[in-house]
C-alpha cells in the first residue's frame, strides 16, 4: 500500500542514531529473567536521527484537527481546553514509581485521597475508586459493585436483566452484556426522556439495574428523574450513572441526590485531561454506602497524618487494573478542580449549558432542524436541512477548520448532528462556527457535486470507511512496507 | 422499495420465509438501505431457543449498529456463514443470499401473524 506519510520504520537507515545509550552492567540475563524468556534477534526498532524524529512528528502533529489548534464540538466527548497548569503539575510527578514504598509518596497519596473525597463530594457519592482506566471501565467496575451486591443478598441468580434505554451511549449495553447480563432496551417518548410507563412496564425481581445518563445522549436532562428512580428503588434495582455527560451538571445536581447508587466519571472530559487519541484516560467509579464494600484494592485511607493503600476490604471486586489507575491524569484533574474551585466547577457547568443553548438557536436559524427544540444542557442533536446529509456536512466542515460533530447517533435520530461546544468556547468562535455552518448548508444544497466530495484541503480525503471497517489493518508490518 | 410477496415482514424490519418446516430471517430491502453498508454481521448461536422479538443478532454498517429480532419464537438451526466473509451480502442481496439464520418454529401459526407484504409497505411509508 502506497501512503502519502511513511510511518517511522520507513525512515529508518541501518547504523542511523540520535542518542548513545548507556551501556548496561554485564549481568546474568538468562539467570534473572530465564533463557527462554530472551530475545535471539534484537527488535526492529526505527534507526533514525532527532532531526528525522522531530520533524517526522511535528508534521504528523500538523495534520491533525485538535482542541489546540480548532474548534471541537465533538458531542458526548466533552473537548473543552486542557489547561497548561494541569501539564505543569503532572510533571512534578514523573520522577514517582509505583513500587517505592508509599511512605516515601505521600504527597501522591494526599492527591489521591482528596480527589476521592472531592469526586464524591461533586456526585453525593460515600465512597470512591481511582482505578479505572478509562470511562467503559469504569461502567465495567460499576457494574460488577451492582452485581457482588445482588449476590451478596441471595439475589445474584434471581436478576439477569440490565435495562438500557435505546438513546443511551452504546458502551451501556455492552458493558452489562460484559457484566454477564440480559440487555432489555427501553424506549423514548417523544419528549426524548425516558418512557416511564415502558419503564415501568420493564422493572420486575429480574431486573438487576438500570443505567442512566443525566442528561441524556439528547442533552435534555431527565425531568421524571426522582419518580423513575423510585420506581426502580421500590423493587430493588439499582441505579448506575453514566458520567459522561456530568459536565452539564457540575455544582448545580448530583447524582447521588437523584437517588443513583453508582457513578463514574470521565476525568478526561469533564475534568480537562487530554484525550482524542485513545487515552490515558481515567473512569472513577463512585458508590452510595451499601456498595462502597466492594470497591477495588487498593483505595487511598487517611490514618491521622499519614496517607496509607488501603488493601483490607474483604468483601472487594478484586483489583480492576495493575496499580493505582492512570496516576498522571488524576493529577491534572486534582489540579484542575483546585484551579477552579466550587463556584468555577458550577460556573464552567452554566458556560457550557449556555454556549450549548446559544449554538441550538443560532444554528436554527441558519436553516439547521432541532428535533428536541427545548432548552438544552450541554449538549444538543441539530439535523442538516432537508437534503444534505450529516455525513456530508461533517466532511465539509474539515474544509473550513472545524472538527465535525458526532454524527449519526443517538441511534433514535435520523441523520443526527451530535454538538457540544463546551463552555471554554468563546461567543466569537461560536458565531463563526455558525456562519460556517451556514455557508455549508447554502453551498451544499446549490452544489451537491461538492459537498459530496469534501473535504477537498485535508492531507487525506474521504476515506474508504467501509473497507477500512471490512478489512481493518491495525499495524504496520515491513513485508507490506 | 422492493417487498417480495412471498413472505412476511415485522415492523422491525425483518422478514420470514417458510422453507420446509423452518422459517428462513433476514432484513427488509428498506432496512439495509436504512443502514448503509455493512460491515459485520454477528450471529447467533445455533441451538439457541429465542422468544418473539428477542434480540438475536446484530447488523453493524458503518454509521450504526442495529439489533436483529426473532420475529417467531423458535431454534435457532441455521445461521448464514457466509456472512462472516460477506457482509456485504446483506446490502447486495438482502431477500436471498444475505439471509441470516433459520429458526424451527415452536409454533407453526406465528408466521401467520406477521405483516404482509402491504402491511410491511406502510411501516416503510411511514418512517421514510
Amino acid at each position: 500500500m502506497k501512503r502519502d506519510f511513511p510511518v517511522i520504520f520507513e525512515r529508518s537507515r541501518s547504523g542511523r542514531r540520535g542518542t548513545r545509550p548507556p551501556r548496561p552492567p554485564e549481568v546474568d540475563l538468562a539467570g534473572l529473567l530465564g533463557a527462554e524468556n530472551l530475545r535471539s534477534a534484537p527488535p526492529r526498532l526505527p534507526e533514525v536521527d532527532e532531526l528525522t524524529v522531530v520533524r517526522h512528528y511535528t508534521n504528523l502533529s500538523r495534520r491533525q484537527v485538535g482542541v489546540d489548534t480548532n474548534f471541537y464540538p465533538l458531542g458526548s466527548c466533552t473537548m473543552k481546553y486542557n489547561p497548561r497548569v494541569n501539564e505543569a503539575a503532572a510533571a512534578l510527578f514523573t520522577e514517582l514509581h509505583p513500587y517505592q514504598d508509599p511512605e516515601t509518596a505521600q504527597g501522591a497519596l494526599q492527591i489521591m485521597y482528596e480527589l476521592q473525597e472531592y469526586l464524591a463530594e461533586i456526585t453525593g457519592m460515600d465512597a470512591v475508586t481511582l482505578q479505572p482506566a478509562a470511562g467503559a471501565h469504569g461502567e465495567l467496575t460499576g457494574m460488577l459493585l451492582i452485581r457482588v451486591y445482588h449476590e451478596s443478598r441471595g439475589e445474584g441468580e434471581q436478576r439477569r436483566v440490565v435495562l438500557v434505554p435505546d438513546s443511551a451511549h452504546g458502551s451501556n449495553p455492552a458493558t452489562a452484556s460484559m457484566a454477564g447480563y440480559q440487555v432489555r432496551e427501553v424506549p423514548s417518548g417523544p419528549d426524548g426522556e425516558v418512557d416511564l410507563d415502558a419503564l415501568r412496564a420493564a422493572l420486575g425481581p429480574e431486573v438487576a439495574a438500570i443505567m442512566l445518563t443525566n442528561p441524556n445522549t439528547l442533552g435534555l436532562f431527565e425531568r421524571k428523574i426522582l419518580e423513575l428512580i423510585d420506581a426502580a428503588h421500590y423493587q430493588g434495582v439499582q441505579l448506575y450513572y453514566d458520567g459522561a455527560n456530568l459536565n452539564a451538571i457540575m455544582g448545580w445536581a448530583r447524582p447521588g441526590d437523584m437517588g443513583f447508587d453508582v457513578v463514574h466519571l470521565n476525568l478526561h472530559k469533564t475534568f480537562s485531561t487530554p484525550h482524542g487519541g485513545g487515552g490515558p484516560g481515567s473512569g472513577p467509579v463512585g458508590a452510595k454506602a451499601h456498595l462502597a464494600p466492594f470497591l477495588p484494592v487498593p483505595t487511598v485511607k487517611r490514618e491521622g497524618e499519614r496517607y496509607v493503600l488501603d488493601f483490607d476490604r474483604p468483601q472487594t471486586i478484586g483489583r480492576m487494573r495493575s496499580f493505582y489507575g492512570n496516576f498522571a491524569v488524576m493529577v491534572r484533574a486534582y489540579t484542575y478542580i483546585r484551579m477552579l474551585g466550587a463556584e468555577g466547577l458550577k460556573k464552567a457547568s452554566a458556560m457550557a449549558v449556555l454556549n450549548a443553548n446559544y449554538l441550538r438557536k443560532k444554528l436554527a436559524e441558519v436553516g439547521y432542524k432541532i428535533p428536541y427544540d427545548r432548552l438544552c444542557k450541554h449538549e444538543f442533536i441539530a439535523q442538516p436541512p432537508e437534503g444534505l446529509k450529516a455525513l456530508d456536512v461533517a466532511k465539509a466542515l474539515l474544509d473550513y477548520g472545524y472538527h465535525p460533530p458526532t454524527v449519526y447517533f443517538p441511534l433514535i435520530v435520523k441523520e443526527a448532528m451530535m454538538i457540544e461546544p463546551t463552555e471554554t468556547e468563546s461567543k466569537e468562535t461560536l458565531d463563526e462556527y455558525v456562519e460556517v455552518m451556514a455557508e455549508i448548508a447554502r453551498r451544499g444544497l446549490e452544489d451537491p457535486e461538492w459537498i459530496a466530495h469534501t473535504p477537498y484541503h485535508t492531507p487525506v480525503r474521504r476515506l474508504d470507511e467501509v473497507a477500512a471497517n471490512r478489512k481493518p489493518v491495525l499495524r504496520w508490518r515491513p513485508e507490506e512496507g | 422499495m422492493n417487498i417480495p410477496e412471498d413472505r412476511r415482514y415485522t415492523a422491525s424490519h425483518e422478514w420470514a420465509k417458510p422453507e420446509g418446516n423452518l422459517i428462513v430471517v433476514g432484513i427488509s430491502d428498506f432496512a439495509q438501505d436504512s443502514l448503509g453498508d455493512v460491515v459485520f454481521v454477528e450471529l447467533p448461536e445455533v441451538g439457541r431457543e429465542v422468544e418473539a422479538g428477542e434480540a438475536v443478532a446484530v447488523v453493524e454498517s458503518v454509521k450504526t449498529a442495529s439489533d436483529i429480532y426473532a420475529p417467531v419464537a423458535g431454534t435457532v438451526v441455521e445461521v448464514n456463514e457466509a456472512l462472516a466473509d460477506e457482509p456485504e451480502l446483506v446490502n447486495g442481496d438482502p431477500y436471498n443470499a444475505g439471509w441470516l439464520f433459520k429458526i424451527e418454529p415452536a409454533d407453526a401459526s406465528a408466521y401467520e401473524k406477521l405483516l404482509d407484504a402491504a402491511g410491511y409497505a406502510k411501516v416503510v411509508e411511514e418512517e421514510s
